[in-house]
């Protein structure tokens, strides 16, 4: 007897959603075993991770003010995955649009006019789409993968930040520190709650969030490129133009990241730092797939990684664990995903009966 | 010439971290298999090894256990995109972010922790030859056996009935599976060889290369040894030229240094990813002559129903 795959005639619905919540399940299980195995009582260890960062108002905050980014960049990414766009550059985009609106900040530090912060989004939402459009731009006149590209982009935007908060913007009171200077008061995002870090930014995401539905759900380049991800073949031959879908896929999700990079610098950072964000653009792909690549999915799942960060930091603390663990919480949870994601193509068929071997 | 001699064996050692990791996705790749997780699994390797040689005081074992802990990682993706048939893009992104992640945490320990590093092999008399002796004969072991490999795969792939065995699952799964052979079994082999070589390259660095733990100490070294496949266009003897090539350019850094040149490091840092980029584009501008050299089947799921 042997237990094999067999193809659904369908792919499952059911089994599209469930999945995710098999796979936190399982990166639980490993969780509890993983605790078990550093010799930490695992309920204790469970519960400092997954509870206590959430049991304060101010905890609550911090769980919103970190699901922003994720949710604003995934958001982004999954308009392109689902077209078969695969940028993995967001660290990148992001930290451009940190630059881009970060300059903004600096440039007008002495200015009062409520127009500072505007100037500043939209800068860093260029800055990103600039990035971004670098990909596009070698796709689709080269053919360049534009994973590999994306991705060397984010060592290159990382390199360009070193040297400008090293440089040219480092704060002249500073003490050498390599760091720009503080952003004025009419450069930083309004806090919604008081007495916390959560900042209007979190409406801006959900705004993108809305309207990252709409696009997919209801505009016609929405609509073209959701059907070049699924049958690249009878796109082509609907003329749907290939090109303009790496355009769309790729800038979208660039601006989106730069977006995330402009709220990071004018919220809980206040100036440009040589590491703009812990890791959110990697983090963001594994929320837009956790999310079903669906705006709702995504905002859940923005939430859920947000806790898996903030776990991190409590882990630290309370377990004298490394914050590290995070990255392989993440990490765990996407490989359950993807391998529970089987299920939605194919089931599982018992053979009885050796002959058939 | 005694520097230019200095600088093509700085060239050699730079290279072979590139040319490991480079050749055994190479392999993979052959297979039909596309593993994106080559960053993840060199840092899983080299942190892997520098523990293991920091815990022992055996540089030797280190790297053993580099190569362990890299196909062992390369294990989890073949399972879940070989068993499971998971997308692999996606999958090989997860075995990125994991092995950072993982590496990170298993690291901490041992960052700062210094170690004897695997000694340069001492050729009698050679090594004292001018110029020559300079260039080749003052490397440690895994340098040499880099180029062993790079031999051996040669001869495999296109001179051994093994090799032409791999090349035709990665061309038409379909067609080798008709005929008889095991296709997920074979590239199986072919992604754990990948994982081996990954995991070697890593150990290359923490315990030969830059003998110490630093987190993320890669420096994207995996993202390269994948362009440099497609710059190959799935060549062997171009991945060794690639590499070489790219070793040279990140020497770019402590040259200019070297000679006073006054450009910030951080300009200096970005070249050998803006030449990644450059060369990417280049090679890629002909999408034609990319089909025709790519493994046919590469980065799809195999399942004998189609």
């Amino acid at each position: 007897m042997r237990i094999e795959l067999e193809a659904r005639p369908e792919a499952s619905r059911v089994a599209g959603w469930l999945s995710p919540l098999v796979a936190i399940a399982a990166t639980l299980l490993v969780g509890f075993i993983l605790f078990l195995a550093l010799g930490r009582n695992p309920w204790t260890a469970l519960h400092a991770f997954f509870v206590l960062p959430v049991a304060t108002r101010y905890g609550v905050a911090e769980l919103l003010l970190k699901a922003s980014p994720l949710m604003l960049i995934a958001v982004g990414l999954a308009i392109g995955y689902r077209a078969n766009v695969w940028n993995i550059g967001a660290e990148g985009q992001l930290t451009l649009g940190a630059i881009f609106g970060g300059g903004v900040a600096l440039l007008l530090h002495e200015s009062t006019s409520v127009l500072v912060l505007p100037a500043m989004l939209l800068a860093g939402l260029v800055g990103g789409m600039a990035w971004a459009a670098i990909p596009a731009w070698l796709r689709t006149r080269f053919h360049a993968n534009e994973i590999l590209v994306s991705l060397m982009l984010v060592y290159v935007a990382g390199l360009v930040l070193s040297l400008l908060v090293h440089g040219a913007w480092r704060d002249p009171d500073g003490f050498n520190f390599p760091q720009s200077r503080m952003f004025g008061d009419a450069a930083l995002l309004p806090i919604l709650l008081p007495d916390t870090r959560l900042n209007a930014g979190l409406l801006l995401s959900l705004a993108t969030v809305a309207a990252a539905w709409v696009f997919v759900r209801k505009s016609l380049a929405g609509f073209q490129m959701r059907v070049a991800g699924l049958a690249p073949a009878a796109a082509n031959y609907a003329g749907i133009s290939a090109k303009r879908t790496v355009w769309l896929g790729m800038v979208i999700g660039g601006a989106c990241a730069g977006l995330a990079g402009v709220n990071e610098a004018a919220g809980p950072v206040g100036q440009l730092q040589p590491s703009m964000s812990p890791g959110y653009g990697f983090a963001a792909i594994i929320v837009a797939f956790v999310g079903r690549l669906h705006p709702v999915g995504i905002v859940f799942a923005s939430l859920l990684l947000s806790l898996l960060y903030l776990g991190g930091e409590s882990a630290q603390i309370n377990l004298a664990l490394p914050s590290a663990v995070t990255g392989l919480f993440q990490g765990t949870l996407l490989f359950f995903l993807l391998a529970a994601d089987v299920f939605i193509h194919y089931r599982l068929r018992i053979v009885r009966g050796a002959f058939l071997a | 010439m005694e520097q230019v001699a200095q600088l093509l064996a700085l060239t050699l050692a730079a290279g072979t971290p590139l040319v490991l990791a480079a050749l055994g996705e190479l392999v993979t790749e052959k297979s039909g298999v596309l593993n994106l997780g080559v960053e993840g699994m060199m840092l899983v390797g080299a942190v892997t090894s520098f523990a293991v040689a920091a815990t022992t005081q055996s540089p030797w074992l280190g790297v053993g256990a580099g190569i362990v802990a890299g196909s062992a990682m390369s294990a989890i993706f073949a399972t879940i995109t070989l068993s499971l048939l998971a997308n692999q893009v996606a999958t090989g992104l997860a075995l990125s972010l994991f092995g950072i992640g993982l590496s990170a945490f298993v690291g901490l320990d041992f960052v700062s922790v210094v170690i004897a590093p695997l000694p340069p092999i001492a050729f009698a008399g050679l090594s004292d030859l001018p110029v020559v002796g300079k260039i080749f004969f003052g490397h440690n072991p895994l340098v040499y056996l880099s180029l062993v490999l790079f031999l051996a795969i040669h001869w495999f792939l296109y001179s051994s009935r093994g090799g032409l065995i791999i090349r035709a699952v990665g061309e038409s799964p379909q067609a080798a599976h008709a005929i008889g052979y095991k296709v997920v079994a074979i590239r199986y082999a072919a992604v754990l060889f990948g994982g081996a070589c990954a995991g070697l390259a890593g150990a290359y660095l923490a315990v030969a290369y830059n003998p110490s733990w630093v987190e993320g100490m890669t420096a994207g070294r995996g993202w390269i040894a994948l362009a440099l496949v497609v710059f190959a266009t799935w060549k062997p003897w171009r991945v060794l030229a690639g590499a070489y090539l790219f070793g040279g350019v990140t020497l770019a850094q402590f040259q200019a240094q070297a000679l006073g040149v006054e450009i910030p490091a951080q300009v200096l840092s970005m070249l050998p990813y803006l030449a990644t980029i450059a060369v990417l584009a280049f090679i890629s501008r002909d999408a034609a002559m990319i089909r025709m050299n790519a493994p046919a089947a590469l980065g799809k799921p195999f399942h004998p129903d189609g």
